[in-house]
């Protein structure tokens, strides 16, 4: 566990980098042998991206919710907690966002933000809850979290169908428009991309995640237990009440995410025969951002940026747009296995290394 | 026998870590039936160069000659195979394995398919009656003492057919008595006409049991000596390079008020049986307690309950006056608690921490540093920085992670912030473990003036040295209780030794 922790937390940029190298060749090499052309894929998928103002709206939608869930995990990382139940907290709050928008009818200054404050505050508890178990009962967060994600997935439904169902279908009645938090204005100005609020938010929290864990007292209590809890635990700190803390705050925006998917861009929630997957890209976001907050933010749009451009593979190069997943699968299985990346630099460095010595 | 043969010639050996120069073309020569004693400071090399004879590290530079020929020693299998053996400082037992299954691991005898555990019996006891080695190969590892599976790693050794036996800081988790029976079976071995190399850096062991010694300082090659012609002091003066001074400068002082009160203490331990079990004690102000006994008795138990790390079951803990029973850490350390813990790697500091922040690791919440919630990172830099002068803490500066730092220099940074809190009582376990004699001369130093300064002391050690060096009173912890006091006065090893391994008489002789 403590090596996996380790992995996360390094903050090289050369072995990400790297990384994304050999996940885009390994994707290539797969298109390859399919007989496609990846050259062309990937040509299709940057100018799906970037050829019009909604998409490039719609490439900047996809990748908020990676920012939350990025940092929601990369937050617990650095406490020394894996918190694989983002996605369930994701659900949370978007569950929570929903049902204050539909069922409270205020004006939209109190109204906007109960909707988010609720939204977060669910996905909070909801991983709190894992914290808790973890610091009273010594339960192990992965295995805790995992259980919470189903119990949220079928919580939500329940919630949704039992409260703000339309009648005959499986989806809850629209939010409010004063519940929503869309920005008009850029949504007329990039031809309907559905643009919001939620984006800045992410980028704030990025910030947030900055300031909490390098500025404040409580992130210095959360990067000690992080980094050796024994020696947190000798200084004097609470270890068991700041994993609950830790598991609280990376909870809250994970269901800040959820929240501003519902008040930003669907306006309504379905009732799901499975999660959206978020929770657990944001580990890969995390991962590869080496749990710093520029990292994480780059991370997301990398991720974010791959998996909308990856429908433009099939539109501009009939290629299927699962190889984006292979793609990105193989970016994390680099990032992981750092070792393999050190050691296929290794010629390259030394190299470096030699030259240096021979111009000093 | 020819005592002149020489087995093992080290010759020009060089081994670099990155830029780092463990070794420095250091030549060694061992001869048959020999004791030869390696001496240096930590991280003078000494591991390095056995680890490299054993087969652990290629050098760079550098050969090994073998009974006369030039050999590659690629691996410990292959070492082995060369007849070299090597006693490890962390034993490498099975816990639930038997004696015998210990040693005749990785080359087990066979009968069919099956083990031959008779003759793994047999052959076990038949070797270890050769030696003098007293074990029994039918008993559980996790049986018997740490003496006895420090034997077992001997014969585990001879069983392989070992000429050559590399002893690595042997006497370190020993008893008295333990290390004299060591040194008789050293000599046993040596008179079968094994050749014995010892990795130290006590000089008592050295001068006791040794016929020759190589002193090694930042991996080179200092002095090869016959013992008959060198002392302590020569052989300090060689190690650090400059003169030391064994004795602390204490003089005599009349204790005041009762610091620290300790009463029926109880505490759990790992399987129900008390790790603490009725102890009462006092300290006062301006007076050293030094705890004596064997690791593992309950005295790392004894400091948790005191610091509040760990639950107290039953009795009371007080710091003048006030109870501290149970308390947490954070309450401990503001009455006036300075703790310099027995793992500095594990609870004395966050290593990835830069030293700055790990200045004010029990101080972090005052006001002094940043109010609102937020950490004033100019106050804590100039804070640091300050200890940091006044403590002599050497490194990278003070940005620079705790980990970068050696040990003693790690060492000195967590005595600069405990005792920067001026506490009223301090607490120091095993204060100078893996530190070289320098700093450990400067611990000393420390621990002494606080001690003049009118705090109480309460000093935990498994070294007599310096526990005769810093008390004004030591008691003998054994099974969790107080065995008695001793004289501090006059020194008397062997009833430390008996009550130590828990024998009441010794108060008596």
């Amino acid at each position: 566990m403590g090596k996996i922790i380790k992995t996360f937390n390094s903050s090289s940029l050369l072995v990400p980098f790297v990384s994304i190298l050999l996940g885009l060749l390994t994707g290539a090499v797969f298109m390859l042998a399919g007989g496609y052309n990846p050259i062309a894929a990937y040509g299709s998928l940057i100018n799906r991206i970037f050829s019009s103002p909604y998409n490039m709206g719609e490439t900047i939608r996809a990748i908020t919710p990676l920012i939350f869930t990025g940092i929601a995990v990369a937050f617990a990382f650095r406490t020394g907690l894996f918190n694989i139940g983002v996605e369930g907290q994701f659900m949370m709050g978007m569950t929570g966002a929903t049902l204050v928008g539909v069922l409270a009818d205020l004006p939209w200054f109190i109204h906007a933000p109960l909707a988010v404050i609720t939204g977060a505050v669910f996905g909070g508890v909801w991983a709190a809850i894992a914290g808790y178990l973890k610091a009273a009962r010594g339960v192990n967060e992965v295995i805790s979290a995992i259980m919470l994600n189903w119990i949220a997935l079928f919580l939500s439904n329940f919630l949704i169908v039992r409260f703000v169902v339309v009648e005959g279908q499986q989806k809850s009645k629209p939010i409010r428009e004063s519940a929503m938090v869309k920005m008009d204005w850029l949504v007329q100005a990039l031809d309907s991309a559905r643009m919001h609020w939620g984006t800045v938010v992410a980028l704030v929290c990025v910030v947030i995640f900055y300031l909490i864990l390098w500025r404040t007292k409580l992130g210095y209590e959360l990067r000690a237990v992080g980094l050796s809890p024994e020696a947190a635990h000798y200084a004097g700190m609470n270890v068991k009440r700041t994993m609950v803390k830790s598991m609280f705050i990376s909870g809250l925006f994970a269901g800040l995410g959820g929240v501003f998917e519902m008040l930003g861009v669907f306006g309504y929630q379905t009732v799901m025969a499975a999660t959206w997957g978020y929770g657990f890209d944001g580990i890969a976001v995390a991962l590869l951002g080496g749990n710093t907050p520029v990292g994480v933010f780059l991370g997301a749009v990398l991720f974010g940026g791959l998996n909308y451009g990856s429908a433009g593979m099939s539109f501009g190069a009939d290629v299927p747009p699962e190889v984006v997943r292979i793609v990105i699968g193989a970016i994390i299985f680099f990032v992981a296995s750092h070792g393999i990346v050190k050691w296929m630099l290794k010629p390259f460095l030394m190299k470096r290394a030699n030259n240096r010595k021979e111009a000093a | 026998m020819d005592r002149n043969k020489s087995v093992v010639q080290l010759k020009g050996i060089t081994k670099r870590f990155g830029s780092f120069v463990a070794n420095d073309a250091i030549n060694l020569e061992l001869k048959k039936g020999e004791i030869h004693a390696l001496l240096g400071e930590n991280g003078a090399g000494k591991s390095t160069l056995m680890n490299v004879l054993f087969g652990l590290y290629q050098p760079e530079e550098g050969e090994i000659w073998i009974n006369g020929e030039k050999k590659i020693v690629d691996g410990a299998s292959k070492a082995i195979e060369l007849g070299i053996g090597m006693v490890h400082q962390h034993f490498k037992l099975v816990q639930p394995f038997t004696v015998a299954e210990n040693i005749i691991l990785g080359n087990e005898p066979k009968k069919g398919m099956n083990i031959d555990y008779k003759y793994a019996n047999n052959k076990v006891r038949e070797i270890s009656e050769r030696y003098r080695l007293k074990v029994d190969p039918e008993v559980r590892i996790q049986d018997i003492t740490v003496g006895m599976q420090q034997r077992v790693e001997i014969l585990k050794t001879l069983y392989r057919g070992a000429e050559i036996v590399i002893f690595d800081e042997p006497t370190a988790v020993l008893t008295v008595q333990e290390i004299e029976e060591l040194i008789e079976i050293i000599r046993n071995l040596a008179a079968e006409g094994k050749s014995i190399i010892i990795i130290t850096h006590k000089l008592k062991e050295v001068m006791s049991l040794a016929n020759t010694v190589t002193v090694i300082r930042r991996g080179r090659v200092i002095r090869s000596l016959d013992i008959k012609e060198t002392n302590e002091n020569q052989l300090a003066e060689l190690m650090v390079g400059r003169d030391v001074t064994f004795t602390v400068d204490k003089h005599k002082q009349e204790p005041g008020e009762v610091v620290l009160s300790v009463e029926d203490l109880q505490m759990k331990g790992e399987q129900g049986k008390l790790a603490v079990d009725g102890m009462t004690f006092h300290v006062r102000a301006g007076e050293v307690l030094g705890i004596a006994g064997v690791d593992g008795n309950g005295q790392s138990e004894l400091i948790y309950g005191i610091t509040g790390m760990r639950h107290i079951s039953g009795g009371s803990v007080k710091l003048n006056g006030q109870d501290l029973t149970n308390h947490s850490p954070r309450q401990v350390s503001v009455a006036g608690v300075g703790h310099i813990p027995e793992d500095r790697h594990k609870h004395g500091l966050v290593l990835d921490f830069s030293v700055s922040e790990n200045m004010i690791l029990g101080s972090y919440f005052n006001k002094q540093f940043g109010s609102g919630g937020f950490i004033d990172y100019k106050a804590m830099d100039e804070f640091s920085q300050k200890l940091v002068n006044e403590f002599d803490v050497r490194g990278s500066g003070i940005t620079a992670a705790a980990r970068s730092l050696s040990g003693g220099n790690q060492q000195k940074a967590i005595i600069a912030r405990e005792m920067n809190k001026n506490p009223d009582l301090l607490i120091a376990v095993q204060p100078t473990r893996g530190l070289d004699i320098g700093a450990i001369e400067y611990v000393h130093k420390r621990i002494v003036q606080a001690r003049n300064e009118g705090k109480a002391i309460l000093l935990v050690s498994f070294e007599l040295d310096e526990l005769y060096a810093l008390s004004d009173r030591i008691a003998v912890m054994y099974e969790g209780r107080l065995m008695g006091e001793v004289d501090v006065e006059h020194r008397n090893d062997q009833q430390l030794g008996l009550l130590m391994s828990g024998n009441q008489a010794g108060e008596k002789e």
